[in-house]
């Protein structure tokens, strides 16, 4: 709206200039500090002593090491999870069971769940002094302070981000495009692939950056359930507390800026994913409008 | 190909959406399964298709039971109400779909050359390349439909087809349905909640309420023979009027109705069409006196108050000066009576 017809129309409801003026400059403000201003530190504090240092501190074997266990971590969790998350909007969109709700909720608590209570929770079920503690013990499989320990309470973690993205859409979708492909003699894969994927794939690319995103950054389970041992069980978040812990700052913002420029990535992958699923239904819409004219010929 | 359905049942959770029903639907009909809401006719028609498990009965098509041959295998074409046409395919893709997962191997040329035969068939020639998006509801729906008739089904079944179009493009889109019909000579079942709509394009009409078949028989059997109020009050607008039966003859008040009424004493409710109502200012009817006028393009509609204070519509003539408060007489040239008790 124009500043002229603004004056002369009555402002629609919240939207008198003072509101619209304070309001965006309170956001402005307060993502300024809160968000902008943290990275910033981080890009300069990091290369504060030069480029030489930053390539040192990201080459220490340990820094690498954490780098490494972090990548492996995301590449065992994500795929896991995806497959989860699919599986579990399927289901809950596509078929009627008991317990649908129910089911909802249990995929749901990861978000609402501070990742340290399940860190502790997964002390109690696999430590040595937990249920299934000794058991493993004896057969020597090591679960805890190990990789497997830092995947499983990645993918609690994160469990819901997949299923989150997908349910609503599927939802919305309904069943008739898997009916009628299925009436069609498609099988269950075929119709899978076919026509439900293709549906989907935005969003569920865009569940997956989101989950990738938060299991590289993720640091309250993985802290309690990997032990801290540096070289070994440290994921690049923890390696960045250790480093500050042990007053290497110069470090700690090097190795910081690799998972800030991650999430930078991902959310330059998340704005193009929107714009390709948006822009699809944008064109479609107006080239729908263009015919809809058109009855029988 | 001849379906029956022997006493089917479906229950969802605790909702009896179908009781017990049994239908005979002969080679190449076109059936029309006509009823309000909740009536059951969708439920039927995905359990002829597969889409849904019966909880009781037998489904045959032709001699084989296929109750429990799933909708994969069961050689059906199934026209969805939203056409579920695959929104990431062209037109051609969404027809060739079936085309290319059947277990018959078909070569490229071969699917390509039927996609064009049935493009032509629903007059789309030149749009395949067109996405589902970028045609409009009408056209949507003959996509549909050839997607449907690529599989070479046995039974062709339509979930309201026509219910998301506008008027006009319905008309046409009926009579077309019905060419294709009588072209193509497939068993087809349609569902539907418009009476006008069944009527039009139906060899044969099944009324279904509360998830039991009424009445069935063709346009003009239930239209002139409907066996309860229920179906003289679904296909088309109804007066009712309250009456008694004395001795073979209905009166209404003190006015005696002219109608042979061939049961027994008591309470009965006479329903008549608008068309069936005549306004009199003098001859002897009905007394009854003008509530409103409802000037319409090719007629007016009267709406009047019996003494027993039924109200009744009809027409007259748009240059009857008919007006509210008028008195006069309404008579009843035709209409069905029921015993009192039997409307439920």
């Amino acid at each position: 709206m124009s500043a002229i017809s603004s004056r002369r129309k009555p402002p629609r409801v919240g939207d008198a200039p003072w509101v619209r003026r304070s309001l965006i400059g309170f956001v402005l403000i307060i993502g300024a500090f809160l968000v902008v201003a943290p990275l910033l530190v981080i890009a300069v504090e990091a290369f504060s002593q030069g480029l030489k240092a930053y390539a040192a501190t990201i080459n220490h074997p340990d820094t690498r090491h954490a780098i490494m266990l972090t990548v492996i971590t995301a590449l065992i969790a994500v795929p896991i999870n995806t497959l989860f998350g699919v599986a579990a909007a399927w289901a809950i969109t596509k078929f009627d069971f008991w317990g649908k709700r129910f089911l909802l909720v249990i995929v749901e608590i990861p978000f609402s769940i501070s990742p340290i209570v399940a860190g502790v929770a997964y002390l109690f079920v696999y430590g040595l002094q937990g249920l299934f503690g000794p058991l493993l013990d004896a057969y020597e499989i090591k679960i805890l302070f190990a990789l497997p320990g830092i995947v499983i309470a990645s993918m609690f973690v994160t469990a819901p981000f997949v299923a989150r993205e997908l349910i609503p859409l599927m939802q919305a979708q309904g069943r008739d495009l898997e009916e009628a492909a299925t009436s069609l003699g498609a099988s269950g894969w075929r119709t899978f692939f076919s026509v439900t994927l293709p549906n989907i794939k935005w969003a569920l690319l865009y569940g997956v950056v989101l989950c990738n995103a938060r299991v590289m950054g993720e640091f309250g389970a993985v802290s309690i359930v990997s032990g801290n041992i540096r070289g070994q069980t440290n994921t690049l978040p923890l390696h960045i507390e250790l480093l500050y812990h042990d007053y290497q700052a110069a470090g700690a913002f090097a190795s910081a800026s690799i998972l800030a420029a991650l999430a930078v990535i991902t959310i330059i992958a998340k704005v193009a994913l929107e714009r390709r699923g948006a822009g699809r239904g944008r064109k479609k819409l107006s080239a729908a409008n263009a015919v809809a004219t058109e009855t029988i010929s | 190909m001849k379906i029956r359905l022997q006493n089917v049942v479906k229950t969802f959770d605790t909702f009896r959406a179908v009781r017990d029903v049994s239908l005979d639907i002969e080679s190449g009909e076109l059936l029309a399964l006509l009823g309000p809401s909740g009536s059951g006719k969708t439920t039927i028609l995905r359990m002829v298709a597969g889409l849904e498990y019966t909880d009781g009965g037998q489904i045959y098509f032709g001699e084989t039971d296929a109750t429990n041959i799933p909708v994969r295998d069961r050689g059906v074409g199934f026209v969805f109400q939203h056409y579920a046409l695959f929104p990431h395919m062209t037109l051609n893709e969404n027809i060739a779909f079936g085309l290319k997962v059947s277990r018959v191997k078909r070569n490229r040329a071969e699917i390509d050359a039927r996609v064009q035969e049935l493009l032509r068939l629903v007059r789309l020639e030149g749009l395949g390349d067109r996405f589902p998006a970028q045609i409009s509801g009408g056209q949507r729906q003959r996509v549909a439909l050839a997607r449907a008739l690529s599989v070479d089904p046995k039974v062709l079944l339509l979930d309201e087809p026509f219910g998301a179009l506008d008027a006009n493009v319905r008309r046409d889109l009926r009579r077309w349905l019905r060419e294709i019909h009588d072209e193509l000579g497939i068993t087809t079942i349609f569902v539907t909640h418009d009476q006008e709509e069944a009527l039009d394009l139906a060899d044969r009409v099944v009324i279904l309420n509360q998830g039991e078949i009424v009445q069935q028989g063709t346009p003009k059997e239930v239209c002139r023979q409907p066996n309860s109020a229920f179906v003289m009050t679904f296909l088309g607008d109804t007066n009712k009027v309250s009456g008694i039966a004395k001795n073979g003859k209905v009166y209404v008040g003190n006015t005696e109705v002219q109608f042979a009424y061939g049961q027994a004493d008591g309470p009965v409710e006479i329903y008549a069409r608008p068309a069936d109502l005549e306004w009199e200012d003098l001859h002897d009817g009905i007394p009854a006196q003008v509530t409103r006028v409802l000037d319409r393009a090719g007629e007016r509609r009267v709406i009047a108050t019996t003494r027993e204070g039924d109200l009744l519509e009809f027409d007259v003539p748009p240059e009857s000066s008919v007006e509210a408060g008028d008195n006069g007489h309404v008579v009843i040239r035709r209409a069905k009576i029921f015993p009192a008790a039997a409307r439920a």
